[in-house]
């Protein structure tokens, strides 16, 4: 039953995006960035020697209080949505669909878990490559791989600056302006950074990456490409425009690119901040933490301790999230411990510390990779 | 740079910089070692403390000392000022004499009375005592104006939330649901606190 399914997946492959699509946006997407929302306002509070928002619940039910995004949910349905009488109402109302599409769409590289072995799910597998027919836990496998992604994240920037112009706004046209010339300035560093870890693994595809990583973590991009997991990772939290760079959003001046946006259309603004959190920790993930995989789990099991390919495939996707939560957790911690950079501490930053440090990174990984190689 | 602040010899002469004294500007270096200007090892540091209080507080509640109200209460003090209440005589009618010292002395202008005859001819007594706890500014000089004991403020009550603004507005008969039997001796008669316990069922603050 399970294997004629996966057998049908894998013969369709546009039914399978659309199914991996559904599990990965609906299943892990959304309600991650749903209760980000919460565990942001409960880990400052936390961190701050508060107790947080508690209080919410349906009858009895409490849960810590995690039903305080529903009841966000529902406020910013019901509010109402304010449209400023001179906006430019088309570029208005596509503002926000340009900040939350491309952050959902970037999502199709990344590998949520090794390839399912059609007809093996029982058994041991111990040469994946071997399988006749496999189902990629990743929604597109392209060879450009994290050069979509680089490309979809500089269109994200034109949300936050088409929000800022069409508002008609003085403050979130300056708060737009920062975005983009913010994002634009860490988009290179990031690219850069980025660029050693290619020459390492040799790929510039997601999935390739996490499978040259391998299941020993002295080989994941973390040890092998320390300066560039600090550097990616800075330009990264940049690139999210959340606190220690969150200029463009400057509540005591600015109020941000979305001062005008009111109701669901400012909720979108914000869900797709968070999902932005989510993708970033995904990306940091597949490059320099090794994806999916596992400390001694190869693909037949830990060691001589073998396990069902199914339980192996399991036990990665579920390492996977946790890397991921991770993740999100530290960029909380981040965003709730440092203090915002002025616009000069910024651009300073980005262009004369970490843009000449990713270039030495990239010159010496080479060095380094071409010494490896024997010269050739 | 240690003498930056003294007038430079080639701007003034020594004669007129003695004349006049003026105010310096000392330039001085930033103190930050290697280690500070790197910043990355001191955001760690800084992540480590937050990530001690979020851990902390996480498992035990280790340094939170939030108050979580409507389960857990704080006794408020003595003097704590809370929703008005109209104190009771002996035979469980309003002390209140109407003299109007309270919303004379109302800085807000939330009190209206209107007096009536009592047939007693030393006395009025308010036919209606409306106190506006939205105008309320809970300053307490009403109370202390009122010369019979008949206002007071320590219910330990908070003003209610309510839906309407004329909801906010206390009548006599709320006043009164919250008052007890005033021990104090109003104008020679009636019962003297030392000599006489309250007859009447005493208010029961809320703890």
């Amino acid at each position: 039953m399970l294997d004629s399914i996966l057998l049908f997946l894998a013969q369709h492959t546009a039914i399978a995006a659309f199914v991996k699509v559904i599990l990965l946006v609906v299943g892990f997407v959304m309600p991650l960035a749903s209760l980000s929302t919460w565990a942001e306002r409960r880990q400052s509070a936390m961190m701050q020697d508060r107790l947080g928002p508690n209080r919410a619940n349906i009858g009895p039910f409490k849960l810590w209080g995690i039903l305080h995004f529903v009841a966000d949910a529902v406020k910013m349905v019901f509010k109402e949505d304010l449209v400023p009488s001179k906006v430019n109402r088309s570029l208005f109302a596509l503002a926000p669909v340009m900040a939350i599409a491309p952050v959902l769409i970037v999502f199709a590289v990344i590998p949520f878990g090794p390839d399912l072995c059609v007809g093996q799910l029982f058994a041991t597998v111990n040469d994946p490559s071997a399988c006749l027919a496999t189902v990629p836990l990743q929604v597109a496998r392209m060879d450009v791989g994290l050069l979509f992604y680089f490309a979809l994240a500089s269109l994200s920037v034109y949300g936050a600056t088409l929000a800022g112009w069409a508002s008609y706004n003085k403050w979130s046209l300056l708060g737009g302006l920062r975005a983009s010339s913010q994002m634009m300035s860490y988009e290179v560093c990031m690219g850069l950074s980025l660029m050693g870890a290619f020459l390492v693994y040799g790929s510039l595809e997601p999935h390739a990456i996490v499978v040259a990583q391998g299941s020993n973590p002295l080989n994941w991009g973390m040890v092998t490409q320390p300066l560039a997991f600090v550097l990616f990772f800075t330009a990264a939290v940049a690139e999210t425009k959340r606190a220690p760079f969150d200029l463009p959003e400057g509540e005591p001046e600015l109020i941000g690119y979305f001062v005008e946006y009111s109701g669901m259309r400012f909720g979108i603004f914000f869900l797709a901040e968070f999902i932005e959190t989510i993708f970033l920790s995904a990306v940091v993930t597949t490059v320099f933490l090794g994806g999916w995989q596992v400390p001694g789990l190869d693909s037949s099991g830990f060691g001589s301790f073998h396990l069902p390919h199914l339980a192996v495939v399991l036990i990665q996707v579920v390492a996977w999230s946790l890397k991921i939560l991770f993740l999100c957790w530290l960029q909380l911690l981040i965003r709730w411990t440092l203090p915002r950079f002025r616009p000069d501490q910024l651009m300073r930053l980005g262009w004369k510390q970490l843009l000449p440090l990713s270039l030495l990174n990239i010159v010496v990984t080479a060095a380094w990779v071409l010494w490896r190689s024997g010269g050739n | 740079m240690s003498h930056a602040h003294a007038p430079s010899q080639s701007d003034h002469t020594p004669s007129s910089a003695s004349k006049k004294a003026r105010v310096g500007v000392r330039v001085v270096g930033r103190p930050d070692s290697l280690e500070q200007r790197i910043y990355l090892p001191e955001v760690i540091r800084g992540l480590g403390v937050t990530a001690k209080h979020f851990f902390a507080n996480l498992f035990s509640r280790k340094y939170t000392v939030t108050v979580e109200y409507p389960e857990q209460k704080l006794r408020y003090a003595d003097r704590h000022r809370g929703l008005h209440r109209l104190m009771h005589r002996e035979d469980g009618q309003v002390r209140c004499v109407a003299c109007m010292l309270c919303p004379t002395a109302c800085p807000a202008h939330c009190i209206t009375i209107v007096a009536e005859d009592t047939g007693n001819k030393n006395e009025k007594r308010p036919r209606s005592f409306e106190i506006d706890e939205l105008r309320c500014i809970v300053c307490g000089l009403c109370v202390e104006a009122c010369p019979c004991d008949a206002l007071r403020m320590d219910s330990g009550v908070h003003a209610p939330a309510v839906d309407f603004r004329g909801d906010a507005i206390q009548a006599k008969i709320d006043l009164l649901k919250r008052g007890s039997q005033s021990v104090a001796t109003q104008g020679g008669i009636g019962a003297d606190w030392r000599t006489q316990q309250p007859t009447v069922k005493q208010y029961d603050p809320p703890k």
